[in-house]
């Protein structure tokens, strides 16, 4: 292009300016990349841990459980039955059949009390895959010489066995079922207290409230307490819903005095706490939703007469419908991974009985990995790696759910 | 006697008296006036900010009437007065009267939702609802307890409208997908829907090209057959065009930037024989 005849006064420089943009545009990448790899490499991670080789060592070889040449994987529930029987106490046998008559039992379950009674794997030693991948002959020369009586094998610490299992103090017997269902049950109260109450606290501050000062303190705290520790949540909740309404949390003012209860540390104080931790956040999103619905909306509406709930019903909350939910996802996520205040409210260390109601006992999948972590053991580190990846799954999948629920809701004309 | 007194207020709901009582009420003043809006010494402050100082203006029955004025001199705030739409924005208050019918709009047993059930108004910017076409005129119909055939209600109104033939393949689909003057005409046939005594506009035409713009005025001198029309325009030649009647409005002075009426008349002398010095300037254009 022929030069254009520039006026001193302006200095155009156009190569400099798109200089200038490319280096923001490079460091925009660069931000994105380092977020992108760290969270690899926090998945890389677990996944390094709920996978590789362990040294087991029975107790009793079940090679020597064989009955007519029958090996112990083959035999039917009776003969499993038969085995287990002459193989532990008769006061044993007794207390599993006071837990749950033999009749009731599967196979699979007779097989399990088998291993776990009788055969009894020890852990003595374990790897994480990448070293299970990349040292495998060393791992294999190591385990022979030092544990010539045991048997290595590859382990998938997370699989379907994993998920159904209840929780144990083995570690490979042990699940995640109670803490799975721990989780869901909290995760429905605090849903049923927070997003009502959320949402209509928003429509209010946003449609009904006028601007006055007392308003504005409430806004101003409802902004603060997004932002508290959720450990102070714990304390509140500690003292509300476990010491002041005990009688409510612990379903005493219902009749259902549960037997596992312990004094109002049960799933509904917990989701009621974890209720509370996320409200403020509800409304803050629920509030900038409302928001963004176009004043000329709401004119629209007052100009044909409609009162002021014809026009927020009808108009407002449709439209910001999608946004609402949008932030109540975000609460409910982050509602799933606490702990801290969990282990104030007193979620339970270790329960082998699934929560059956709002009153029950209750441990959660956080808590059960803080539990996990901080056993010396190695495998339980990678039991915890593995329940990491199941709440990753829970996580992922409640919020899949609430994305296609939320499409639905913001299909517009 | 008790129990019949009784059971007759039973069978006469409360809202239902009230309202045939204000109905026989304006009916007996639209023998009594030819006007349905009157402004008596209107001033609206946003906050301590007078938009508009003094304005006396009677509105004539199914007349149109245009109000116009350079940008800024308080056109659509006097217009959004009388439906009282200004209240919607925190801080606005009147001095004055408005009276629809010999009744003052801003009397404090007056409900706003009820002058703006029987004030209808469309807006500058085309604003239908995110919904379908026929939902779009069902919504207002619906929120004040239409009980006929809705079918029947939306096509009149959208016949009305003039557009009917354009849409009546497509009501099912989005009022949003329609275009800018098709848009207009939409909300122009939503706000017939709920059967307004008054429709006040404004701005109809300013966000449309010339030929929905046209189309949009044709409209209005149908409508007035049947309805009172207030129009705010910035656009001389539309209220040349479309309005019997005038009124100019301009900034006070330039200390306290307030508007008023300074001239309200036939339309017809606003732009051919005005009686100001300034609405000369103006329509003629050489002013603002």
């Amino acid at each position: 292009m022929k030069e254009k005849l520039v006026n001193p006064n302006y200095n155009v420089n156009i190569n400099g300016r798109r200089r200038n943009g490319s280096i923001w545009r490079w460091v925009l990448q660069l931000s994105t990349v380092v977020g992108i790899i760290a969270l690899i490499t926090l998945l890389l991670n677990i996944i390094n841990g709920a996978f590789g080789y362990a040294v087991l060592e029975a107790r009793v070889d079940p090679a020597t459980l064989a009955v007519d040449g029958v090996p112990l994987e083959e035999q039917s529930k009776e003969q499993l039955m038969s085995v287990l029987q002459s193989n532990i106490s008769s006061a044993a046998f007794k207390k599993l059949e006071s837990d749950q008559p033999f009749a009731e039992r599967s196979r699979a379950n007779v097989y399990q009390l088998v291993i776990e009674r009788i055969v009894k794997y020890d852990i003595k030693a374990s790897w994480q895959l990448w070293d299970s991948l990349t040292r495998a002959n060393e791992i294999k020369a190591t385990a022979a010489q030092e544990y010539p009586s045991a048997q290595l094998r590859f382990i998938s610490w997370f699989t379907s066995d994993f998920v159904s299992r209840p929780q144990s103090s083995e570690a490979l017997t042990a699940g995640v079922r109670t803490a799975i269902l721990g989780s869901l049950w909290t995760i429905l109260f605090t849903i049923l207290l927070a997003f009502p109450l959320g949402v209509g606290a928003a429509i209010y501050l946003e449609e009904y409230a006028t601007d006055n000062s007392l308003n504005r303190l409430i806004q101003t705290n409802i902004n603060n307490l997004a932002g508290v520790p959720s450990i102070v949540y714990g304390i509140l909740g500690l003292a509300i819903f476990v010491r002041a309404l005990e009688a409510l949390t612990s379903g005493e003012i219902f009749g259902v005095v549960d037997p596992t209860t312990a004094n109002g540390r049960t799933v509904l104080a917990a989701g009621l706490t974890l209720g509370l931790l996320v409200l403020p956040i509800i409304i803050i999103n629920a509030q900038e939703a409302i928001r963004a619905v176009p004043q000329s909306l709401r004119k629209a509406s007052y100009g044909l007469g409609a009162t002021k709930w014809q026009t927020v019903w009808s108009h407002v909350l449709p439209n910001a419908l999608s946004g609402i939910l949008t932030g109540t996802i975000l609460a409910i996520s982050r509602a799933i991974g606490e702990t801290a205040p969990l282990v104030v409210v007193g979620a339970s260390t270790a329960i082998s009985f699934d929560p059956s109601s709002p009153f029950s006992k209750f441990t959660t999948l956080p808590i059960q990995i803080y539990q996990w972590t901080s056993r010396p053991q190695d495998e339980f580190r990678a039991l915890a790696a593995a329940s990491i990846l199941v709440l990753l799954v829970v996580l992922l999948s409640l919020n899949a759910s609430a994305v296609l629920l939320r499409n639905r809701f913001s299909r517009k004309y | 006697m008790e129990t019949t007194k009784y059971l007759k207020s039973l069978l006469t709901p409360k809202g239902k008296k009230q309202e045939s009582a204000v109905m026989a009420q304006s009916l007996q003043s639209q023998e009594n006036t030819k006007y349905v809006l009157e402004t008596k010494g209107l001033g609206i402050y946003y906050g301590d900010f007078q938009a508009v100082t003094s304005v006396n203006m009677p509105i004539k029955r199914h007349k149109i009437t245009a109000i116009i004025g350079p940008s800024g001199c308080g056109k659509s705030t006097l217009l959004r007065a009388f439906n009282r739409m200004n209240e919607l924005s925190p801080g606005t208050r009147i001095e004055g009267e408005v009276l629809f019918e010999g009744e003052n709009l801003y009397d404090p047993t007056v409900d706003p939702v009820e002058v703006r059930y029987r004030i209808g108004m469309v807006f500058q910017k085309p604003n239908p609802f995110p919904k379908s076409v026929y939902e779009n005129i069902a919504w207002g119909a619906r929120i004040h307890g239409f009980k006929g055939n809705m079918d029947e209600l939306v096509e009149s109104c959208l016949l009305q409208a003039a557009l009917w033939d354009e849409v009546k393949d497509k009501l099912k689909q989005s009022g949003l997908a329609l275009s800018g003057g098709q848009q207009q005409r939409l909300c122009i046939a939503r706000a017939l829907a709920v059967q307004p005594e008054v429709i006040l506009m404004d701005e109809p035409a300013s966000a449309l090209d010339p030929i929905a713009t046209l189309k949009i005025e044709e409209l209005m001198q149908e409508l007035k057959k049947n309805y009172t029309i207030v129009i705010v325009t910035h656009n001389m030649q539309q209220a040349a065009r479309a309005s019997d009647y005038t009124a100019m409005m301009m900034l006070t002075d330039r200390q306290t930037r307030s508007g008023t009426v300074i001239e309200y008349d036939d339309t017809r002398v606003i732009f051919t024989n005005p009686k100001d010095k300034r609405t000369e300037d103006y329509v003629t254009g050489r002013f603002g």
